[in-house]
């Protein structure tokens, strides 16, 4: 089922992947979510080698329902945890398309985000693994998942997006 | 420090800062609290069998428990009675000993030292000269499966200590259609740079959620309905909750008991909150829990409606929604929280995925609703460690309390800071009373 990425699918999918942690470290999180389906997941599993969302507990996993709860929540004058919001980068590389399938491609890459909030930069690592469609309007993302290396540590409040 | 000036630290309807902020105070604590309560370290189900452990911390002290070969659960420091090592470094597991990396002193599963290099090498036998291996918490006892420990060898008994708290831990097992409830779906371990008395003043606190939660409570009103069954709705619902208007808050029970423990109640009707009513799996479980206890018995069981139950200083939990909170001190202005899910044996499998939907939520290290708790924990040990102004005021409902039954006291209204001012007169207790 693993394929090697062909080059050129690699760079078609490599922009859209930009695009979205540039909006991601520029704040635009309306035009972000615009991004997913509307039945999109967007997760990040507790434990190591997790293997489902429903009967083991998460970091993060939205439904796309919850997702927008998410969102949203950042535009209120007192979501506290983002007073002040976090400024990060996203810094993406090791791209690969390892599986097509008609309009759904899953792509992996690796994530380093820089953090900064309140005196205190953090940085993250993590495995991420995009699940696409293709539309006639781009790419949309239908399952994002983001392994953290550290997401068994004992870890202070998360309210980036990754 | 001694008696007189800790005891003018905490006053009728207000507590000093330094109560939240001295490192001294805090290493007092972590004797004369955290060295001689009933902590509790973990449940049964995670222990199973013979040979099965899990660590975690006593206050500061790193513990293994463990199930023996003979079947009970013992507690062990986990430090090597060598040189100091940490002994065990896995989370959980099932072995037949423990075996220290750095000399290989080997210890069973109750501690016991069975083993050493070069036994020979010791004028009189090594286990003599240590006390026999890996000290063990001086008393160990369960209630309802939760297992408890303190490392004082006097002191009242787990019984007397939980008091009325007790009916919350039969909340907890009782609503399990096998009468058991096992740990399952992994834990969170969050952290905050603030003292661990923060976590347990505040989830009883009932004026907070309007205010600290305001901005999950605005989202979640702004989003659309979900079809019955959803993921999302149970989280959603929790968030719509923490908006109820004042009169519920008001109107909810909040008793408080012996020790510093205390309990919320009647603040929701299941209709409000439990997406699993609306889930099919709910009829299903129902009709499971009344094949044990009858029409009437199932109707009595799941007509309780406690939220969080705080037994002082170790935990809080939410017997309804299958929750546990245990609370680890680590530095006066750091704490770690674990978090822990369970699943009510011989329920289907649905309720179990709504508790691990509603643990995403209210305990997930990246939860719209706990991040704020975060916040405001971090904001409030900042403030504490202003100088210029020295008291903590908690003062509402004061003079207003009520005796109840099994020795509780209510507070007049569910919005009462009862509950704090009793963990504020525990504390005190523990820290001016003889050992």
């Amino acid at each position: 089922m693993s394929v090697a990425t062909p080059v050129d699918l690699r760079t078609e999918v490599e922009p859209f992947l930009y695009r979205e942690a540039w909006l991601l470290d520029h704040g635009r999180f309306d035009e972000w979510l615009g991004l997913f389906t509307d039945d999109a997941t967007y997760w990040i599993p507790l434990q190591a080698n997790q293997t489902d969302p429903l009967t083991t507990s998460s970091i993060v996993y939205d439904d796309r329902r919850l997702l927008e709860v998410r969102v949203r929540q950042f535009q209120h004058p007192r979501a506290h945890a983002r007073m002040p919001a976090p400024r990060t980068v996203h810094q993406i590389s090791n791209v690969q398309v390892v599986q097509v399938e008609g309009d759904a491609l899953r792509v992996v890459s690796t994530l380093v985000l820089v953090e900064y909030r309140h005196e205190r930069q953090r940085v993250w690592g993590a495995l991420v693994e995009h699940g696409l469609r293709r539309t006639a309007a781009g790419f949309r993302i239908a399952a994002k998942r983001v392994d953290l290396v550290n997401s068994e540590a004992e870890l202070d409040g998360i309210v980036s997006i990754f | 420090m001694n008696v007189q000036s800790i005891e003018a630290l905490v006053q009728a309807d207000r507590v000093h800062r330094s109560v939240y902020t001295d490192p001294a105070l805090f290493e007092l604590e972590m004797d004369r609290i955290f060295g001689r309560a009933w902590l509790l370290v973990g449940h049964e189900s995670q222990v199973r069998n013979p040979g099965d452990f899990f660590t975690t911390r006593m206050g500061r002290e790193p513990v293994i428990v463990t199930r023996h070969t003979d079947g009970s659960v013992r507690v062990l420091i986990n430090r090597c009675a060598h040189r100091g090592a940490r002994v065990c470094e896995t989370a959980a597991g099932s072995t037949s000993e423990f075996v220290c990396a750095y000399h290989g002193w080997t210890y069973g599963t109750d501690g016991r030292l069975c083993g050493l290099p070069l036994p020979q090498g010791y004028e009189r036998p090594a286990a003599e000269s240590v006390g026999g291996g890996l000290p063990p918490a001086a008393r160990v006892d369960t209630y309802r499966g939760f297992v408890f420990a303190s490392l004082a060898a006097h002191g009242p008994t787990l019984i007397e200590f939980l008091g009325p708290l007790r009916a919350s831990f039969d909340d907890f097992v009782e609503r399990a259609p096998a009468g058991e409830v096992e740990v399952a779906g992994g834990v969170f371990k969050h952290a905050y740079h603030g003292n661990w008395k923060l976590v347990l003043e505040n989830h009883n606190d009932t004026v907070h959620p309007a205010f600290v939660h305001a901005s999950s409570i605005w989202a979640a009103r702004e989003q659309r309905a979900a079809e019955g069954g959803a993921y999302s709705e149970i989280g959603v619902r929790q968030m719509l909750q923490n908006g109820a208007p004042w009169e519920v808050w008001e109107n909810a029970g909040l008793w408080v008991a012996g020790y510093g423990h205390s309990w919320m109640a009647d603040y929701h009707d299941d209709s409000r909150l439990v997406a699993a009513l609306d889930h099919p799996a709910f009829a299903e479980y129902r009709a499971a829990l009344e094949r044990r206890l009858g029409r009437e018995g199932a109707a009595r069981v799941l007509g309780e409606r406690r939220f969080n139950s705080i037994v002082y200083p170790s935990c809080s939990f939410m017997s309804q929604f299958r929750q546990l909170r245990i609370v680890h001190p680590i530095a006066v202005d750091r704490t770690v929280v674990y978090a822990y899910s369970f699943r009510l044996e011989g329920a289907p499998e649905g309720m179990f995925r709504d508790t691990i939907a509603f643990s995403n939520v209210v305990n997930g290290t990246g939860s719209p609703i706990l991040t704020d708790d975060l916040e405001v924990y971090e904001r409030t040990q900042t403030g504490l460690g202003v100088h210029r102004s020295d008291w903590v005021y908690l003062g509402r409902g004061h003079g207003g309390e009520v005796p109840d039954r099994d020795g509780a006291l209510r507070g007049r209204t569910g919005t009462s800071e009862i509950h704090i001012r009793n963990q504020l007169a525990a504390w005190l207790e523990y820290m001016t009373g003889e050992a």
